[in-house]
């Protein structure tokens, strides 16, 4: 079945990379489309959400392209995934640029890495960028073929912070135990880049284009 | 635990990667997709890709490159050479590419840093780096930038420029050591760990890399969140694979 799957465009960061990975991982009559019109968005049948760059920019971007409503439509009523700020920007209040107001999706801060030192003397750099250890908290559809502990690739100073522990899909250790996936029903979100962590990547991917979230 | 990156990095010349060899299952190591193909499938953490292309004519082409490369290569890709405005890095990110190294342009005009790191932040603003120890016998070591291939001194101290690059907002620092750069005698370990010591963050060591060892070195004695070679990957002479294995064995944390 034909299905379209719209990466939304806000002018934050690296969406081309983005929707190349949706198309390589797509059946061949799927559409992907990089859009911001709030009607295409609502119309699509599934959504990616991605982002780069300051929570500030990424607001005042969403709120520049009216994008507002319809990412909070798509993210409580289709499938929807969050990537990297498309994550951070679901929760309330951001450390980011001495405090940011967030979309309010999802209850929780974002707060700043504490950086220092890990217990084996390695310092811990801000931002955490590389690959590092994503810890599947259960099963979900989206880990479906992707092994424990599988490294992706990150690049952020912040990290989500949700009230509900629940909510936590996955953990990633960097100074502290962090949510780096976070799920609620038709909404997975992750704070690491699955366009550019190679086939685990790919493979979270083509588990989000055939997910069918009940 | 953050692994330790392993970066390859191809020279492309007018759309074609110069310095390669026949891969025995590479039809054409001339072509940059099919060589950045064959890294990922190895295991390589990023690819970067220097355009070294003289004539402006044929400059267009590292876009291409890039376009192509990331239409089938879903790892990050950094791209330097060339960059001297804030259009030839929107162009580069465009095209796909990650990460976007500045070199010559930040000598020149510092500022230009700060400006586009606050544009398209830090993440995707690496500042490349080539040093030269300029401090003799007994003296305490001193590194000065220089450009134009090692050529040109510019009476900065590698150091200070290390730290004023990260204080205008740089994500990462590529550091060539121009002693080392094609000796193949391994890093300028001092080098990396002094500039190590002095940034937050991020140093990918470069230039000097002759075998698998030189990578721990650099690792072990240099502190460095990742290591750049290219010639030994790019002759065949290792896999990147059978580097991050060597590195594993040595208790560096690495993506297997």
């Amino acid at each position: 079945m034909t299905q379209r799957i719209t990466v939304i465009d806000y002018g934050m960061g690296n969406l081309r990379s983005v929707a190349k990975a949706v198309e390589h991982v797509a059946a061949g009559n799927d559409e992907v489309l990089v859009t911001d019109d709030p009607e295409l968005i609502l119309a699509s049948d599934r959504v990616v959400f991605p982002g780069q760059g300051a929570a500030r920019d990424c607001m005042a971007a969403i709120s520049d392209h009216h994008l507002n409503r319809a990412v909070l439509d798509a993210a409580q009523s289709k499938p929807f995934l969050g990537i990297c700020m498309g994550q951070q920007v679901l929760l309330e209040f951001s450390e980011e640029n001495n405090g940011t107001e967030l979309m309010g999706l999802i209850e929780g801060r974002v707060r700043r890495f504490p950086g220092g030192t890990a217990p084996d003397g390695e310092a811990l750099k801000i931002p955490h960028m590389g690959w590092n250890q994503v810890h599947q908290g259960y099963d979900h559809p989206l880990w479906a073929g992707i092994g424990q502990d599988s490294r992706f690739y990150f690049v952020h100073s912040y990290y989500v912070d949700p009230e509900q522990q629940a909510l936590v899909a996955a953990t990633t250790d960097y100074g502290v135990r962090f949510a780096s996936a976070i799920a609620d029903r038709n909404l997975f979100a992750v704070q690491f880049h699955p366009e550019k962590s190679a086939d685990a990547g790919l493979q979270l991917l083509r588990n989000f284009i055939s997910w069918n979230p009940t | 635990m953050l692994a330790k990156r392993i970066i390859p990095c191809l020279d492309v010349d007018a759309g074609r990667v110069v310095k390669g060899v026949k891969f025995v299952d590479i039809r054409d190591a001339g072509d940059p997709v099919e060589v950045a193909r064959r890294y990922n499938e190895e295991g390589a953490d990023e690819i970067t890709f220097l355009d070294i292309t003289a004539s402006s004519d044929d400059r267009e082409t590292i876009v291409h490159v890039v376009e192509q490369v990331a239409s089938e290569v879903f790892i990050p890709l950094t791209v330097g050479g060339g960059i001297r405005c804030a259009d030839d890095i929107r162009r580069m990110l465009n095209a796909g590419a990650d990460k976007v190294a500045i070199n010559t342009a930040a000598v020149f005009n510092p500022e230009f840093v700060k400006e586009v790191t606050e544009r398209f932040g830090s993440q995707c603003i690496v500042v490349a780096i080539d040093a030269k120890q300029v401090s003799g016998e007994g003296e305490p070591l001193k590194w000065e930038i220089f450009t134009h291939g090692g050529r040109k001194p510019t009476g900065l101290d590698a150091i200070e420029w290390a730290q004023r690059m990260s204080d205008y907002g740089a994500g990462e620092i590529l550091l060539t050591s121009m002693d080392r750069d094609g000796t193949k005698i391994g890093f300028d370990n001092a080098l990396t760990r002094a500039i190590v010591d002095s940034v937050p963050i991020p140093v990918i060591a470069s230039g000097g890399v002759g075998n698998l060892q030189h990578l721990v070195d650099g690792v072990k004695q240099g502190g460095a969140d990742a290591v750049l070679a290219a010639s030994i990957f790019h002759f065949a002479e290792y896999s990147v694979g059978e580097a991050k294995r060597y590195m594993r064995d040595q208790s560096i944390e690495v993506r297997l």
